[in-house]
């Protein structure tokens, strides 16, 4: 037997400035490790990362990329830190933006708004169509779960292929740009205002894509912090997230609760894509989400579901996207995100026990009476 | 072993200290037992009889001193090593396999046999321990088929099948009913006669005197009393040790004139969670002023009972409060009605284990001025009312901000009665409200609901003990399996007819 013994001991109480630190910690922890597996692989992790660095905070122009790839991370991130609260493990985000930019699209597409109307028409239309369908495919699992007791980790995961079918069946079909798996460009009208747009009065912002979706972003973390930290409504699901049964004993609807809380969450999911078409990409199309509704659960971890938390997250993670397409191979930033997933899960472990290390005593000089009665 | 001059020590501790944030558990304790005796830890709800017991068991590790095991100095990294060193801990919430048999769950985790299990063997082998120490299980039986006395059994060979010769028993009669905590005491001196020894936990003073040779009394992390011997000890002697001052066991009972019916069940009906029927046709008043207890033995509805008028449980009948229907609505609208609800669970339902003491203490006034601010919280009011609930009942956490998990049992329920009696509830339904609390919290509790009484809230007492319902009562409803199946004015009930009617003894006398 090994004279030192470590044991994980549970904390009694855990000091606010700990979960902060692991974090950070866990973040570097993984940066070491993936640096390691670049070093082994025969690159120069010193030069990756540098490179990394100047690739989405370099220069103004991939800041400004950079955060056109965080937008929606932003608003995916929120959808999930909110529904995090309540324990409602909404692995759905992805479906409710393909929904949201499909829903955005449709306004576009289908002649709901009549042929050049003003973008202060189309933009809002957009974003309310974005939004609706957004919830109406959170609300699905919401009210299956809340109604019938399914599992929403499975139904809002399944929805996810659903939404991904259904959106290539209007951009193969329907709306197919002559047979290409896209939609035709959209009008200037259904546009974001981008920095670039302005370059006429401030020529510095030419060729800056950073759109109105970034402010969305911002303005949705706000809100979202308002509701979740200072509001009743967030006291309700701060509740029924540490214990259903008070909750209910409180006085609290938990069946109304979970129907708009996944409401709530596929609108900002939803909003989430109807910005990413309207702010970037300008049509719909077969790959329109890199997977970012995926993302947004790994950084509503990070975040430990605090919206202020989201944004920083999700501006890092936009930079490892962006960076994916500098970085070759491209697999790298993509494995960083996965060891700093991993890191995390440990790093909470670290924050709920001490570990102690201990030098082992001479054992008990007891003499084991035989087990079996004579 | 009287005839010994000094007994040999099977455990010996010396000076320990234990500290958790803000909390001295153990403040220099010394403790020992001897050979062949159980020895009783007697304490309130946070004194730090756990806390010890769990360095005894190795769970825990000191923060200083030090702790012998017949005489040699030994330190525990885990329970493993406790258990090597032949000393077991049987705790409240048991760690058993529900769908493995008794057999299997003895022979979890050790290292004989090492491969192939001899279950007829092992089956045997338990099946003697058991005889030997007068305990009925069946070594074949799945765990989820067995009482919660059986269960207990179970962890009790557990340790012996490991070689234990000290158990430390935590809270075991908690759970018991009384007949098979009688057979408990049986075992327990069975082990004793073969010169084991026992580490009796407990807050109840009748079995601390029925069951141990000695008693060391703990209060606030400190020993009062150091091995006291049981044979002149007397109840009020221990319960002074153990809160500091003479109990006030006679209650001063304000003769209060009952106002207006409150509460009015009428023909209800519910059933309970498996579906089966718990109540059946319940018919009950409850007047203004007036404390009308419920005196059951558990599971006979009364559990349910509370959960039907409080929107909690569906049911069929007419339940009113001051003269609204309330039957089958929500939670939220009998809150709003005003009344308000001590219940059973205390860690999961009547409080957010997370969340800390001020968002547990606004529970049922969030919605409300001063706290609500339009569809905001005003943050820095809900501080300053939970700061002045937990000065004023006396709530010992660190701060406002503490976790309620981290709260004693006395203290979370002094918690919840301060969260619903602010609330100046018409009707209180206060379920178990003192059950598992030490006897300076029992009394904190019962005069907390005299003064509501007093103050003209209609109280509907449901306990299991019937000491307190009787002491407390203005008016007794016997409940028996979903029925009330008598009426008694406290006063001067008839204990033995009260018992009689509960235990079913009126369907017997009706058939005969």
């Amino acid at each position: 037997m090994s004279p030192v013994t470590i044991r994980l001991e549970p904390r009694i109480a855990t000091p606010r400035w700990l979960s902060a630190a692991a974090t950070v910690g866990a973040v570097a922890v993984a940066l070491v490790i993936s640096g390691a597996i670049i070093a082994f692989v025969g690159g120069d992790p010193v030069r990756s990362y540098l490179h990394i660095l100047n690739a989405s905070f370099g220069s103004i122009g991939v800041l400004s990329d950079t955060l056109v790839k965080a937008t929606p991370l932003i608003l995916t991130g929120l959808a999930c830190a909110l529904a995090f609260r309540m324990r409602l493990w909404n692995i759905g985000a992805e479906g409710q933006f393909l929904l949201g930019a499909w829903g955005a699209s449709a306004v576009v597409l289908t002649g709901v708004v009549p042929a050049g109307a003003p973008a202060i028409i189309v933009l809002p239309l957009m974003m309310a169509a974005g939004m609706l369908a957004g919830a109406v495919w959170g609300v699905i699992p919401g009210i299956l779960r809340a109604r019938l007791g399914v599992n929403e980790i499975i139904t809002t995961l399944m929805l996810n292929y659903v939404a991904l079918f259904w959106i290539q069946f209007w951009v193969f079909g329907p709306w197919s740009e002559s047979g290409f798996q896209q939609t035709k460009a959209f009008p200037r009208e259904a546009w974001m205002p981008r920095l670039t747009d302005l370059s006429d009065v401030v020529p510095a912002f030419g060729g800056l894509t950073v759109h109105l979706g970034l402010v969305l972003g911002l303005v949705a973390a706000g809100i979202v912090w308002l509701i979740l930290e200072r509001s009743q409504w967030g006291y309700e699901i701060r509740l029924i997230g540490d214990s259903p049964r008070a909750a209910r004993y409180a006085g609290i609807d938990i069946a109304r609760n979970l129907i708009v809380v996944f409401a709530v969450s596929g609108a900002l999911a939803g909003l989430a894509g109807m910005s990413e078409v309207s702010g970037s990409v300008h049509r719909l199309q077969d790959r329109i989400s890199p997977g970012y509704g995926f993302t947004a659960i790994i950084i509503a971890y990070l975040a430990k579901f605090h919206p202020g938390r989201v944004v920083v997250a999700a501006i890092l993670f936009g930079a490892l996207i962006l960076a994916g397409r500098e970085i070759q191979p491209s697999g790298v930033p993509a494995m960083i995100q996965g060891i700093i997933l991993f890191a995390l899960i440990v790093s909470d472990t670290l924050v709920r026990y001490r570990v102690r290390v201990e030098r082992r005593a001479p054992a008990a000089p007891a003499t084991p009476e035989p087990a079996v009665p004579a | 072993m009287s005839a010994v001059a000094a007994p040999a020590l099977a455990i010996e501790a010396r000076g320990i200290v234990k500290s958790f944030p803000g909390v001295l558990a153990n403040d220099h304790v010394d403790f020992d037992l001897r050979r062949g005796e159980v020895h009783a830890l007697l304490g309130e709800n946070g004194a730090g009889k756990s806390t010890l017991m769990n360095i005894l068991a190795g769970l825990y590790q000191p923060d200083a001193g030090e702790i012998l095991i017949d005489g040699a100095a030994v330190t525990f990294g885990s329970p493993r090593d406790a258990i090597a060193a032949g000393l077991g801990m049987v705790h409240q919430h048991f760690t058993l396999v529900p769908s493995q048999t008794v057999t299997e769950n003895v022979l979890l985790g050790l290292d004989r046999p090492r491969f192939l299990l001899h279950e007829r063997r092992s089956e045997a082998e338990v099946a003697a321990l058991a005889t030997r120490f007068g305990m009925r299980v069946d070594p074949r039986a799945r765990i989820w088929q067995l009482s919660v006395g059986e269960q207990q059994r179970v962890e009790i060979l557990k340790m012996l099948y490991r070689g234990a010769r000290i158990l430390i028993m935590d809270e075991p009669t908690a759970v018991l009913a009384p007949q098979e905590a009688l057979e408990l005491f049986e075992t327990l001196r069975s082990m004793t006669r073969e010169g084991r020894s026992v580490v009796f936990i407990s807050h109840k003073l009748g079995e601390v005197l029925a069951i141990a040779d000695r008693v060391t009394v703990m209060r606030r992390g400190v020993v009062t009393a150091a091995g006291l011997p049981t044979a002149g000890a007397t109840r009020a002697d221990l319960a002074r040790l153990m809160v500091g001052r003479s109990v006030l066991e006679s209650l001063d009972r304000v003769a209060v004139t009952p106002g207006d019916v409150v509460l009015a069940v009428d023909g209800v009906r519910a059933t309970n969670d498996r579906g089966l029927p718990a109540l059946r046709d319940v018919s009950l008043d409850v007047r203004a002023g007036e404390i009308v207890g419920i005196a059951a033995v558990a599971g006979n509805g009364q559990s349910e009972l509370a959960e039907v008028i409080t929107g909690l449980r569906p049911c069929s009948g007419s339940v009113r409060i001051a003269g609204e229907a309330v039957a089958n609505e929500s939670a939220g609208t009998v809150i709003a009605r005003g009344v308000a609800h001590i219940p059973e669970d205390r860690s999961t339902v009547g409080s957010a284990p997370n969340l800390s003491l001020t968002d547990n203490l606004i529970m049922k006034r969030y919605r409300d001025a001063p706290v609500a601010r339009g569809w905001l919280m005003d943050e820095a009011t809900a501080r300053t009312i939970a700061a002045r609930l937990k000065d004023a009942y006396a709530i010992s956490a660190p701060s406002v901000d503490t976790q309620a998990r981290l709260l004693s049992g006395g203290n979370l329920q002094r918690l919840i009665l301060a969260r619903e009696i602010e609330t100046k509830p018409g009707l209180l339904i206060a379920v178990q409200p003192t059950r598992g609390l030490d006897v300076g919290a029992i009394e904190s509790v019962h005069r907390l609901l005299l003064a509501l009484r007093q103050n003209g809230t209609a109280i509907l007492l449901i306990s299991e003990e019937l000491d307190e319902v009787l002491a407390l009562s203005d008016r007794v409803d016997v409940l028996y399996e979903g029925r009330v199946v008598g009426t008694f004015p406290a006063a001067d009930a008839d204990v033995g007819r009260i018992g009689l009617l509960m235990t079913g003894g009126a369907d017997e006398e009706a058939a005969s």
